[in-house]
């Protein structure tokens, strides 16, 4: 920094910073100008459709939506209770089958068995249809009476749908992680399990962050799906409004919920991913 | 004379079709250095990571102060803690500091307390001069500097013996000193160390003994002034004259 300041600018420099911000200036001005055309053509297409006058009553009015968010809100509160547990669970469960899958020992066997089993199931059914087997499935059981708030059902059924995903998330960044850093783990004296938790998975977690929180955006999505056995959360009470009043705001009220946890989450997975080549 | 600290018998290693060694004997007693030579790929790597028993041999036995450690009965773990291993690449742990990477075998495989294997530590790094390197990672120090840290962290483990895997061929030529240094370093202080190397002119400085490695085999044994200036066998003669070409010794 000093060292460069301490260079006298030549002619040539000052040339390229003149032309660099000329560049620099055009840049910005194409950007306004195609954003105006683009964004304006797409909302005049909009406003000047012939249902759109209908569209904003049914839509976007304020007074049902001001009417609809507390009733849509507190279902929401049963999405966010559900997708924090659900995420909790699933950070727990997916290391436990990843780790059990990768390891090579005799005495694991049947549960390396059993947990590419389970994968292959839990990645392999349509989440919807989990959700209703679940659902629909455990209370026919009769294990536990009186049968379990679906709402909890739903929520193992979602459980058992992400961990398949988030194991072989996980599965990756273990394997991610070069074989010279186990080699050196074993070579200062540690036992196999030693070198797992010390020194591979702090830099194989480190790694698939960003895709395991991608999977989180969409899980926070899915919690909807809990609707369909019965659990009022945001989009099934929305739903109920709409039935009620013939109008669809509560719908978008709900939508807005949604966004409000999934964008910041999206950032922040965006953010990681920038800094990634920082990182190492 | 005593038991010789590391001792190589007949070992044989294959990778599938690929035989890396075919019948290794080498014997290294107490102190002293023995300079592993031979062309790319001759098997010298192989041969130390088999002695730390990061590979399981095919056939020979390696003994570590007399007692077998190729043994389907003995605890590998509780071998490596007695040997120390220097890496081409250093293997530093990216996500810890320095301090933390010559501590970590002193705390979870030695069990030391997180005060001592600290005050352990410090004194390692200032040891192999990086105090103030302390709390930096990997991936902001040199390549020397990392190398060093990796030597304190093999060091660290009071090894019986330190295995040394072409520590300074991943370095740039401005670097190799200093690590070198390091090397000669804890000769001086009497470490007993199989040194795989490149480097003819440190073999012939640290080694009391050089053995040349040849299709798996070391095919000749002895003081570095006669290995390196007069050797017996034609293939060394070979090899030798190739570094001179390459402008290596």
């Amino acid at each position: 920094m000093n060292a460069a300041a301490a260079i006298p600018a030549s002619e040539r420099r000052l040339e390229r910073e003149v032309a660099k911000r000329r560049r620099a200036r055009r840049g910005a001005a194409i950007a306004a100008l195609s954003s105006l055309l683009i964004l304006g053509g797409l909302a005049a297409l909009v406003l000047t459709s012939s249902g759109w006058p209908e569209v904003r009553e049914t839509f976007f009015s304020w007074s049902e939506f001001k009417n609809a968010f507390p009733e849509v809100l507190e279902g929401f509160w049963l999405d966010v209770k559900v997708f924090m547990g659900v995420e909790a669970a699933v950070l727990v469960i997916a290391l436990a089958l990843a780790l059990v899958k990768i390891s090579s020992s005799a005495g694991l066997f049947p549960l390396r068995l059993l947990s590419i089993v389970f994968v292959d199931i839990s990645r392999g059914i349509p989440t919807v249809l989990m959700v209703y087997l679940i659902g629909f499935g455990i209370p026919a059981l009769q294990i536990v009476k009186p049968a379990p708030d679906p709402a909890i059902l739903g929520a193992i059924a979602l459980t058992i749908s992400y961990s398949g995903y988030v194991a072989e998330v996980y599965r990756a960044g273990i394997r991610s992680v070069h074989r010279g850093q186990h080699d050196a783990a074993l070579a200062v004296g540690l036992t196999h399990s030693q070198a797992m938790r010390l020194v591979i998975l702090p830099q194989g977690i480190r790694r698939v962050a960003p895709p395991l929180l991608n999977d989180f955006i969409s899980l926070q999505k899915d919690a909807a799906l809990i609707s369909i056995i019965g659990p009022i959360e945001a989009f099934r009470a929305a739903q109920i409004l709409q039935g009620e009043n013939f109008n669809f705001t509560p719908l978008i009220a709900a939508a807005l919920l949604y966004l409000a946890v999934t964008v910041p989450l999206a950032r922040v997975v965006d953010r990681m991913g920038g800094s990634e080549g920082a990182v190492r | 004379m005593s038991a010789p600290v590391v001792e190589v018998k007949a070992v044989t290693k294959a990778y599938g079709e690929r035989q890396v060694l075919s019948g290794v004997d080498l014997t290294v007693g107490e102190h002293e250095a023995v300079a592993l030579i031979g062309a790319s790929g001759s098997g010298k790597s192989t041969l130390l990571r088999c002695i730390d028993l990061l590979e399981e041999i095919d056939d020979g036995d390696v003994f570590l102060d007399g007692e077998v450690i190729t043994d389907p009965a003995v605890d590998p773990v509780a071998v490596r803690r007695r040997l120390g291993f220097v890496f081409q690449a250093y293997n530093l742990f990216p996500h810890m500091t320095a301090l933390q990477n010559v501590m970590i075998g002193e705390r979870y495989a030695h069990r030391a307390g997180k005060a001592e294997a600290e005050e352990r530590g410090r004194a390692l790094l200032a040891r192999f001069g990086l105090d103030g390197r302390e709390d930096d990672r990997p991936d902001n120090l040199s390549g020397g500097e990392q190398q060093r840290v990796a030597i304190a962290r093999a060091f660290g483990g009071k090894p019986r013996a330190l295995l040394l895997d072409e520590v300074t061929s991943a370095l740039d030529p401005e670097l190799v000193g200093e690590v070198l240094a390091a090397v000669r370093d804890l000769k001086a202080e009497g470490m007993t160390m199989v040194i795989a190397t490149h480097e003819m002119s440190f073999a012939r400085e640290v080694a009391d003994s050089v053995a040349f490695l040849h299709d798996g085999r070391i095919l000749e044994q002895g003081p570095p002034a006669q290995v390196l200036e007069h050797p017996e066998r034609e293939e060394t003669r070979r090899f030798l004259s190739r570094l001179l070409e390459a402008g290596r010794i």
